[in-house]
């Protein structure tokens, strides 16, 4: 099945959006090409649109881990949208949810960095 | 009824989502619900990939078993590698404790083992190998006594 995403920048904010399975195989990867696509772009906050994710483990977790303390870097702030209750359970074990700000859908997650749609 | 599977595969990443795919087939069986599977696809998710990345280093030529019984609604799991094995197994229990932080890791693989199974017990012996052996009541399918 694999893992797909897409990255779009809108004003300051990165978005990203998955589609598919997020393991350690696919993990690697991703990790280079958001931190890339990130640093080519000035960027402040970063979008993570999880609406098409169908599985994911603590590599998953990693990686979003990883990702939020270099928007701590750049000064910016890390939002999670349209997640299953399936990943939520993942994202409440870890704590992730303390650090990681959870909005219902990417436009309203837009709307609190102050983007207009 | 009493049904068991055995597979053995090479350590490398590729096999995870098939590890995880075949172990969810077999499960399938017993009609668990779409939690229950995601729960068993995550927890043989979690033990391969220990196994690939901490058990063997991330070299490729080595092996990795599953085996799984299904005996009246009850799952039993047992995942096994012949790799560096764990000093400190309580240690590496722990919730956020990881030996490669430096791989992103986040240290909540078996944190999200123990929450999604009843039961588990990791066996480590250093330069042997890891089992971990995990068990799983099906809601569906519990006997009831009168
Ligand atoms: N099969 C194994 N062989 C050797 N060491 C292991 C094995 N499985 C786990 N460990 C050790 O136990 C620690 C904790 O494992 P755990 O899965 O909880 O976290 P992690 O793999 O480090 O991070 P995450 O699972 O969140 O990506 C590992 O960092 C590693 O040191
Ligand atoms: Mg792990």
């Amino acid at each position: 099945m694999g893992l797909n995403y897409t990255f779009s920048v809108k004003e300051d904010v990165l978005i990203v959006r998955l589609a598919g399975e997020i393991d350690h195989h696919e993990s690697e990867n991703l990790r280079d090409v958001w931190k890339e696509t990130m640093y080519a772009n000035s960027v402040k906050h970063v979008i993570l649109n999880m609406e098409s994710v169908s599985f994911m483990d603590s590599s998953g977790l990693g990686v979003v881990l990883g990702r939020y303390k270099e928007v701590l870097q750049l000064g910016g702030e890390m939002v999670v949208c349209s997640v299953s209750p399936s990943i939520k359970r993942l994202f409440e074990m870890s704590g992730l949810f303390k650090i990681v700000r959870l909005e219902e859908s990417e436009e309203y997650a837009l709307e609190t960095l102050g983007v207009a749609s | 009824m009493k049904n068991e599977m055995f597979i053995e595969f090479s350590s490398v990443s590729e096999n995870e989502s098939f590890a995880r795919v075949t172990v969810a087939a077999f499960v399938a069986q017993l009609d668990p619900t779409m939690d229950e599977l995601t729960e068993i696809k995550t927890v043989v998710s979690e033990a391969v990939t220990n196994a690939i990345i901490h058990g063997y280093n991330n070299e490729p030529n080595h092996k990795i078993e599953i085996s799984c019984v299904l005996n009246d609604g009850e799952i039993d799991l047992v995942i096994k590698d012949f790799g560096i094995g764990i000093e400190d197994v309580n240690e590496a229990r722990q919730p956020l404790y990881t030996s490669k932080p430096d791989l992103e890791r986040s240290g909540m693989g078996f944190t999200i083992i123990e929450n999604f199974m009843d039961s588990v017990e990791v066996i480590s012996k250093p330069e042997v190998g890891t089992t971990v052996h995990m068990k799983k009541q099906l809601t569906n399918s519990k006997t009831v006594y009168n």
